[in-house]
């Protein structure tokens, strides 16, 4: 039941930095975060990790584990062979600070550059009414750990730096796309989805969906449906003739 | 050189309760800070899984504010400050719906009000919910709403220290993780939004951040904590594997119709019912099973009892050997509901076992047992204005106590995050007019605030911080459990003091920048110091009340039904005091009468 598992883990910090080997005690049912807990407790004390809930519900311990992005609290040992050496590397596309903790503030700063919400009034009598069906689109998409696995694996940003400036990511394309489904918004998100979050560079190859812990469509219930919202509204002749006499905004 | 920061009002945590005391202080004018040991969206609210409790009467009409108040106080066994459970009970339905005007999406009933879910101790269906993942929308709905204000946040900053002079608050001293620097905020107001104290046991649904830290640095500021004693171990907690012992399984399986049973298959909790509950709960499987559908002619069923009464009655089973193979009891939701439904209503549940556990629930019993999830206890406040008893300083949430009197009903968190939290930063705010928090902080105050903080680094050879943890985890667990006893806890308090001297002498390995082996010696000494409150209270308080079972003294008496415990710090160490309760007014003193019949 007991057996000792072989961690490679990256050890450094934005100087640089390394891969090294460790020899830890794994136990039946543990996960990765069990055993990078372990591997703290007893050899590496300042092993630097990031996670609060271990249960998969606060997307704080996201790494990438055999090269592929994933939740080191979702991650079990019995997935690997016991003699298989397991390497976990931080999140490759955001900036090291130490050891397995990299600093994610691109992704706060999509997040406060994103037109909040802007709802109807409620009804006369104080409520807001709104249908089941009509609230599970959104629900989807507010099912959102922020582990932010998919910005990590987007290849828009993941090897481009650059496109970090125009781009804000599946997580935040997918939040416009929340905002516009949202029963009670009233704000037009199309233009700023365009222009200001580069919603046209996804190429909807759906890694995003696929490193998804919740499971979310990414791809095809929030991304594309945004992209055909937005070419809707590119190309309605009304607009495009609103804009020629300058009763509309340019789309 | 500390990092010098200047504002009205500095919320040291960012959960429910902090977030929402921002928001109020913010909109009141104030400049406002918010200081968080972790990432903005990853507190422990997340974890909260069920629902919000407020009585919008969106199922039930019938169901008013007065009711949520008796339920609430009972569900204490009414040692709660009846002022606080009146003004949450009021105000939690304007408080729900706030968070829609800020985008949050609840589940709807078929009239598309938010639909409302039954939970243990309520009288009637009034958990606002999401699925089971209602304390992710109100964690993101209030971040969202936060950010969307441009309200400064200081993410992965650990508050050491609370700063006072002569006048009371001056500000807050603390850390930043990612780089080890020292800062300060200086302000006239400062709320505790800190939550609660469960990582000082090992079986535990709380995440590392729950050191107690509010509790602590409120005591060494010269505030008081009021009956620590009462710890609040959840009834479902996962038992198997054993690295996820501990993690919280959500009341609402229960309250979607899932039922407890032992390895006879027997439903024991109809063994269980208190005289107390007796009036109101079924005795019978038929009256159980029919009140899903009818909460008007049928009683509630007893594994909805309060959350005290279903924890002592698994924990009876398993010592009874009537347990699961992994010494919890079985609870079971596939047999009862079809697996769509079980999908639909508990889709995290579901996840969570596959994920965890490799158990499809829609198709296996759950092995559960009670797991340490709340405190209580807390930071004495006064109701309406959430004030500790120090000038300037302000508690909200977990960190406060009073509230939930000697047991807390689910779903009354959430609400009480609300509900408190506005008002805390309303009077922070209001009470920072026309302050600065005292004259500039002094560079000598500053720098031995460094000092101390920095201290695990000088020393060589000391103990490691893991150790010393994972001994008082051992402690708190065994010895001031869900069950207790004067030996045993009096043998809690003697171990403490040795952990304390332990304390004193760790060092750290590494540097400065994001090293969790140093910032766990700094918590430390707050998990200890919370520790020794909740285990002197528990030793003090002789009779059994909610989260506090004594089993030298198994019944509640009168006369410590009319008495709180205060600790207080005086010279380094705990001073408890007995207080009267404070006295119910006979309008409301009247809603419990009429019902006893």
């Amino acid at each position: 039941m007991t057996y000792d598992g072989k961690l490679r883990v990256w050890r450094g910090d934005e100087t640089g930095g390394e891969l090294r080997d460790y020899t830890v005690q794994v136990n039946e049912g543990e996960v990765v975060l069990d055993v990078i807990h372990r591997l703290q407790a007893t050899q590496a004390g300042d092993l630097a990790v990031r996670w609060n809930c271990k249960a998969g519900k606060c997307g704080s311990c996201s790494a990438e584990i055999n090269g592929k992005p994933r939740l080191m609290c979702l991650t079990r040992m019995g997935t690997f062979a016991e003699d298989e050496v397991v390497t976990i590397t931080p999140m490759r596309t955001f900036p090291v600070i130490r050891d397995l903790v990299t600093d994610v503030s691109y992704n706060y700063e999509k997040a406060a550059a994103l037109p909040g919400f802007e709802p109807r009034p409620r009804d006369a009598d104080g409520q807001h009414r709104m249908q089941q069906i009509d609230v599970e689109r959104s629900q989807e998409f507010r099912k959102c750990i922020e582990c932010f696995l998919c910005q990590d694996v987007c290849h828009v940003v993941r090897d481009h730096e650059d496109n970090k400036k125009v781009y804000a990511g599946p997580r935040f394309l997918m939040r416009l796309a929340e905002l516009d489904m949202h029963p009670l918004d009233t704000f037009d998100r199309r233009k700023v989805a365009q222009d200001n979050m580069g919603l046209g560079m996804c190429n909807i190859t759906k890694c995003c969906s696929e490193v998804c812990p919740e499971g979310i469509h990414i791809t095809d219930n929030a991304l594309i449906p945004m992209k055909e919202r937005v070419v809707d509204r590119k190309y309605d002749p009304l607009t495009w003739l609103g804009a020629k006499i300058g009763r509309r905004p340019h789309p | 050189m500390t990092e010098r920061h200047f504002y009205d009002v500095v919320v040291i945590g960012a959960g429910g309760a902090g977030l929402r005391a921002a928001i109020e202080a913010h909109e009141s004018g104030a400049r406002t800070a918010v200081v968080c040991k972790s990432l903005l969206g990853k507190a422990h609210t997340v974890m909260a899984e069920g629902g919000i409790a407020a009585s919008m009467g969106n199922v039930y009409p019938e169901d008013n504010w007065k009711v949520h108040f008796r339920d609430t106080m009972r569900g204490g066994k009414m040692l709660n400050h009846w002022r606080m459970a009146q003004l949450h009970a009021q105000e939690a339905p304007d408080r729900v719906r706030e968070l829609e005007d800020w985008g949050a999406l609840f589940d709807r009933t078929p009239a598309g009000l938010i639909s409302q879910r039954d939970f243990g101790g309520h009288r009637f269906a009034r958990l606002a919910h999401v699925g089971d993942r209602t304390g992710l929308e109100l964690i993101r709905t209030l971040q969202q709403r936060v950010v969307q204000l441009g309200i400064d946040v200081f993410m992965e900053c650990t508050v050491t220290k609370l700063l006072t002079d002569d006048t009371g608050i001056t500000g807050a001293f603390g850390y930043r993780r990612q780089d080890g620097e020292f800062l300060s905020w200086q302000a006239p107001s400062v709320v505790l939004a800190t939550g609660g104290i469960g990582k000082s046991y090992v079986v535990t649904s709380n995440s590392w951040e729950y050191t107690g830290d509010g509790h602590s640095l409120a005591l060494q500021a010269g505030a008081t904590l009021v009956n620590m004693e009462f710890v609040q171990f959840h009834p479902t907690g996962m038992v198997w594997p054993i690295s996820v012992k501990g993690i919280l399984i959500t009341e609402s399986v229960r309250g979607e119709g899932g039922v407890l049973k032992n390895s006879d298959g027997k439903r024991f909790m109809f063994d269980y019912i208190p005289p107390y509950f007796a009036s109101e709960t079924a005795d019978t499987e038929e009256e159980a099973d029919r009140w899903y559908d009818d909460h008007t002619n049928n009683r509630r069923p007893p594994e909805l009892l309060p959350r005290d009464e279903v924890a002592r009655a698994i924990n009876s089973e398993v010592k009874a050997g009537r347990g699961s193979p992994h010494g919890g009891v079985f609870l079971d939701i596939a047999s009862r509901r079809s697996a769509a439904d079980i999908m639909k209503r508990l889709p995290s549940m579901y996840h969570q076992f596959k994920e965890l556990a490799e158990v499809d629930i829609t198709k296996e019993p759950m092995e559960v047992g009670p797991t340490c999830h709340y405190v209580m206890g807390g930071v004495e406040v006064d109701p309406d204005t959430a004030a500790a008893r120090i000038r300037g300083l302000y508690a909200a949430g977990e960190v406060a106590g009073g509230m939930h009197g000697s047991n807390r009903l689910g779903g009354n968190s959430l609400s009480d995050l609300l509900v408190f939290g506005r008002r805390a930063g309303g009077s922070a705010a209001e009470y920072a007019k026309g302050k600065s928090g005292g004259g500039r902080l002094s560079d000598e105050v500053l720098a031995e605030a460094e000092e101390h903080a920095l201290a695990p680094f000088s020393r060589r050879g000391g103990e490691n911080p893991y150790t010393v943890h994972r001994d008082l985890q051992e402690t708190m667990n065994e010895l001031v459990g869900i069950i207790r006893t004067a030996p045993e806890v009096q043998q809690a308090l003697d171990k403490i003091e040795a952990l304390k001297v332990r304390a004193t002498a760790l060092s750290v390995e590494g540097e400065r920048p994001y090293n969790p082996g140093w910032h766990l010696s700094l918590d430390l000494p707050n998990m200890l110091r919370v520790s020794e409150c909740i285990a002197r209270a528990a030793l003090e308080r002789e009779e059994s009340r909610g989260g506090h079972t004594r089993d030298d003294f198994p019944t509640p008496t009168a006369e410590w039904g009319g008495l709180n415990l205060i600790c207080s710090e005086q010279d380094g160490s705990i001073a408890l005091t007995r207080q009267a309760l404070p006295q119910m007014p006979d309008d409301l003193a009247e809603l419990f009468e009429e019902k006893k019949q």
